[in-house]
């Protein structure tokens, strides 16, 4: 019980860490880095909980693109910054940098079968998490906003 | 008229739509050098041009160049990019300004001068704390995707190393993707180093999180998202320059596997 609770605090707070540190590489304003690491951490906490669930990884992938969307949705509002500024940093965890990098290693040493394996699980995480940044702008529709 | 009081009602129609153009070019010039999204561009350069009093306005944009034309006088002009970063810190200025002019707290004059300025100076923060971040990416997303508590420290240090070579090759050589490849190379050798020395453990999660600074995983998502909002110039453009960005470092890291192990 306690090696979990630790566990889920790790997580927690080492994506809210990557997050800000990623808005600081990509300059986001000073006033935004907080929620920034707020959006990431939510995002890949909710990733990781679906992926604890053996949910496979393109849902965890759809439903944390989905909770980073929405959740930077609501501090654009509250602060009245451009949503991209939350999204950049939030998705940092998210990206499929690991596969990307196994696939490679494939390629290089010869298995391309493996390689194409691993390219299209590339394209399919990509793909699962604009359809998860389509899925909250209908979420955000519902208001009348301005898109600014 | 309203738009004639804004300008300051001397020019005369030409000038005012001459520096209207060149304010709204401005303004998304500058907000697709910083990374921001096709549709948000588009939208701010409309909005600048509808809140000048232009009823109407069209806006063609690429990751490449820009064209706008405003509709009552039919005048249009071109605007060439060259430079494609992300910089967060712009698109939000870039918003704030076109708000202010919306409110009219500022007029078309101001707004020139201040997109002209903020193009010029928008304070980065400082390398040291950038690399200083680089290291914090590096070890905490290495940890969270399943790496090794020993490779902790060796990860910090390689991913601050390799982000440093990134920032210094880009800063000196004006070369497109050389700066990714010198960079995913450094990390490599310095993983492969690492684990021969037994200061680390995994030499995969070593480079999987080295190279996390560097990964253009967001423009490649941007691109898909580009793409589905109809943007299919910008998305495609976009795609191609990440995967470029994707292959060099693959390269780099590719070398390290290919010659050295």
């Amino acid at each position: 019980m306690i090696t979990l609770f630790g566990k889920i605090i790790l997580q927690l707070v080492f994506s809210y860490i990557a997050t800000v540190a990623f808005g600081i590489c990509t300059n986001v304003p000073h006033r935004a880095l907080n929620a920034c690491g707020l959006t990431g951490a939510a995002g890949w906490f909710v990733y990781w909980l679906l992926v604890q669930l053996d949910l496979g990884h393109m849902l965890p992938n759809l439903v944390g693109a989905f909770v980073i969307a929405s959740v930077s949705l609501f501090f654009a509002r509250m602060k009245k910054i451009p949503v991209i500024i939350f999204n950049i940093p939030s998705l940092v965890p998210l990206v499929p940098g690991g596969v990307a990098y196994r696939c490679v290693r494939a390629f290089v040493l010869g298995n391309y079968t493996q390689g194409i394996g691993f390219a299209i699980q590339v394209m399919m995480i990509s793909g699962a998490i604009a359809v998860g940044f389509m899925l909250a702008q209908f979420v955000g529709l519902r208001r009348p906003v301005k898109s600014d | 008229m309203n738009k004639m009081s804004k300008v300051g009602g001397l020019m005369s129609e030409q000038q005012q739509s001459s520096e209207l153009l060149d304010t709204c070019l401005m303004a998304g010039r500058i907000m697709i050098e910083s990374g921001s999204e096709m549709y948000r561009v588009e939208d701010t350069m409309n909005r600048i041009a509808q809140n000048a009093g232009e009823k109407q306005s069209i806006t063609f944009t690429t990751p490449t160049g820009i064209f706008m034309e405003l509709g009552d006088s039919g005048a249009v002009q071109i605007r060439q990019i060259t430079s494609r970063t992300i910089n967060l810190e712009k698109v939000e200025h870039v918003n704030a300004l076109s708000r202010e002019f919306a409110a009219q707290t500022i007029n078309l004059g101001q707004l020139h001068q201040r997109l002209a300025s903020l193009d010029r100076d928008v304070p980065f923060f400082p390398v040291w704390l950038q690399i200083i971040a680089a290291a914090l990416i590096s070890c905490t997303l290495m940890i969270i995707y399943g790496g090794y508590w020993q490779d902790f420290i060796s990860t910090a240090v390689i991913g601050a190393t390799g982000y440093a070579v990134f920032y210094w090759v880009r800063d000196r050589l004006n070369i497109s993707y050389l700066n990714e490849f010198l960079a995913a190379f450094t990390i490599g050798l310095l993983a492969l180093i690492a684990v021969r020395l037994h200061l680390g453990r995994s030499i995969d999660m070593i480079i999987i999180g080295g190279v996390m600074p560097l990964v253009p995983g967001v423009p490649i998502t941007n691109a898909v998202r580009d793409i589905l909002a109809g943007h299919l110039l910008s998305g495609i453009a976009r795609g191609m320059d990440a995967i470029f960005s994707v292959s060099a470092i693959g390269v780099g890291i590719a070398l390290i596997f290919r010659f050295f192990d």
